[in-house]
């Protein structure tokens, strides 16, 4: 442990890629030139990457704040003609409201099934984790299966289901199918391992606490950076579905942002005033996401890590 | 002895508690409907008689099967998303590592405002970053095609040709970042130590990166290989929206996803459009099970 530190301490970047934070400082002392190039380089790189990434979403932005002809017609990245007032209005306004009504709707879709998917994916990885039983190992091998099987495949059988069943242009048809994720019950076994100690758990047992009773106020409780985690990638997964919606509802009342921009971008062509009614709904409908991801960044990157190192 | 049995029974029945809800969901949404596509892929809508009294579901075997895939407009959804796989996964895989190692390097600054910047594509709905490009694409609307224009740079983001620059670019944007952050997760994983012996034996940044870093880094990859080949093989809302602009060469059959979508709701005939589906599907498995030897293999090897 303390060997190849003290060998980076004797050894200062003279060319190396690797040094770290604790060479760093020595190395700001003594920029050799070539190093100079490279860092250049590098950031240089990155920074046109970020302006790829930024710019449409930098023109949202300028475009929202733009009537039909401003948009038609005059450069779009600027705010002249600010006109974001107006287009909220007329969003708010618009067929007594109904975006409204759709922003309401993907926040109980993506809300609700969320909270709802974390849960059962949370309960079902403890019980992998923490349980043996006859069989355990062939059954999370469905369970990563079902990881792979893609979801637009499933869609239209469900469809044909739901009508069978006249679930179909219901709450229930796009709010069900969500609450399960293959992948997230393989997180939450990941979590519990590395998040719950068995000596807790068997404690609890000492002092008579029952199994259920030891998942809900122990396990539970200890396993929440990953609860927020699976939470998080659903709400998104939710909140971004198109497909289901798109094959299960018809009633406008019912329809989920993603779906409701997608009806109004079908108008367009016949009629471009709905052109910043999409865009001023599309910049609205971003927001939760954004702000989410910014002010969550840890538990993003907690899913994205115990995904990717196994 | 009976209290240890006890126990176990009890601890299985917990187990069983908490793992119904969710095999009881995954049964209804996922085994049920992949069982239903098959047995409805067997059978044919017919009017019977003079059309009076609906139709009829006849058994036909695999009818659907042979009738989609004799059909060239389905074959051609293939051949169109074994285009994108060529142009879209090495682009993406290999930028996002590329990323990813840049970021490592040691030399950039501000990485959490670059990891930050780069991911946030991904909080922006599928549908709304097609929107947004499509409009990028649309002449007259975008400042994008203006600019070209005027630098005598003439190119129809919606033509033959240009359809599947322009759906590559769209799925691109939406994931790169957020498959350089897996990325850059697993290689802040590596052991400094490996790193630092490296440097010290001598080797240069480009040598640990492809020696030392992307070596360590295999299991990352496979699984972002993985999951980028499923998700293109799903492909459907960018070109569905490409597909809504004026003048676009990208039909209601472009992909075979898109190809099931119209035989379900435009022609009605369930039974092609749960073979197509089913297709779907073993394509999927089959080139997940390709994906998974492949890059468990090469760890083998190594």
């Amino acid at each position: 442990m303390t060997a190849p530190a003290t060998t980076s301490a004797e050894t200062p970047a003279l060319a190396g890629p690797a040094p770290r934070t604790a060479t760093t400082v020595r190395t700001k002392a003594a920029p050799a030139p070539g190093r100079w190039l490279s860092r250049t380089a590098v950031n240089g790189v990155l920074l046109l990457s970020v302006a790829y990434t930024l710019f449409p979403l930098v023109w949202l932005v300028t475009a929202a704040t733009k009537d039909t002809g401003g948009l038609l017609s005059g450069d779009a990245f600027s705010f002249e003609g600010f006109d974001l007032g107006h287009n909220l209005s007329e969003l708010a306004s618009y067929n007594d409201g109904v975006y409204l009504r759709w922003y309401l709707n993907s926040l109980l879709y993506a809300g609700g099934g969320a909270v709802v998917c974390a849960l059962i994916s949370t309960a079902a990885g403890y019980a992998f984790d923490k349980y043996d039983f006859r069989g355990k190992e062939k059954l999370f091998g469905v369970v990563l299966l079902g990881v792979l099987v893609p979801s637009t495949a499933l869609a239209l059988p469900m469809y044909l289901l739901a009508s069978k069943t006249g679930l179909v242009n219901t709450y229930w048809s796009v709010l069900v199918p969500v609450l399960v994720n293959p992948f997230g019950v393989y997180l939450s076994r990941v979590f519990s391992a590395s998040h719950i100690p068995d000596e807790a758990l068997e404690a609890a047992r000492i002092d008579g606490a029952g199994e259920l009773r030891a998942f809900w106020s122990i396990g539970l409780r200890m396993v929440m950076p990953g609860f927020v985690t699976v939470f998080l990638f659903q709400f998104t997964a939710i909140w971004n579905n198109f497909f289901l919606p798109l094959v299960m509802l018809s009633d406008q009342k019912l329809f989920p942002l993603s779906l409701g921009l997608y009806a109004w971008n079908s108008n367009t062509h016949a009629e471009p005033s709905f052109y910043p009614l999409v865009v001023t709904g599309s910049l609205l409908a971003v927001l939760p996401l954004v702000v989410a991801f910014v002010a969550l960044q840890r538990h993003w990157k907690a899913g994205l890590t115990a995904g990717g190192v196994k | 002895m009976a209290a240890k049995a006890r126990t176990s029974r009890r601890t299985g029945a917990a187990a069983g508690v908490l793992l119904a809800p969710f095999f009881v969901l995954f049964t209804a949404v996922t085994v049920v409907p992949i069982g239903y596509a098959l047995w409805l892929s067997l059978f044919t809508e017919k009017q019977s008689g003079l059309g009076f009294g609906g139709a009829e579901s006849v058994f036909s075997g695999l009818d659907n099967y042979t009738a989609a895939l004799g059909d060239r407009a389905f074959r051609d959804g293939f051949w169109i998303l074994l285009g994108y796989c060529a142009v879209y996964i090495p682009l993406m895989v290999g930028g996002a590592l590329a990323l990813a190692l840049l970021l490592d390097s040691g030399l950039a600054r501000a990485r959490r405002f670059f990891q930050l910047a780069l991911f946030l594509p991904h909080a922006v709905p599928g549908i709304i970053a097609a929107l947004i490009w499509v409009y990028l694409y649309t002449p007259g609307l975008s400042p994008v095609v203006r600019a070209m224009d005027s630098g005598g740079i003439g190119f129809s983001f919606f033509s033959s040709g240009g359809s599947l620059p322009s759906v590559v670019n769209i799925a691109l944007w939406e994931w790169l970042g957020y498959n350089m952050v897996i990325f850059y997760a697993a290689l802040q994983a590596i052991d400094r130590s490996v790193l630092e012996a490296a440097t010290v034996d001598g080797a240069g940044a480009w040598r640990t990166a492809f020696s030392i870093k992307i070596p360590l880094v295999r299991a990352s990859l496979g699984m972002v290989a993985l999951f980028t080949v499923i998700g293109s093989l799903q492909l459907f809302t960018e070109p569905l929206i490409l597909n809504q602009g004026s003048g676009s060469a990208v039909t209601s059959t472009w992909t075979p996803t898109m190809y099931a979508y119209t035989a379900a709701f435009a022609r009605n005939d369930y039974g092609l459009a749960a073979a197509a589906a089913v297709l779907l599907a073993l394509a999927a498995a089959l080139l997940s099970f390709a994906v998974t030897r492949l890059t468990t293999r090469k760890g083998a090897r190594a």
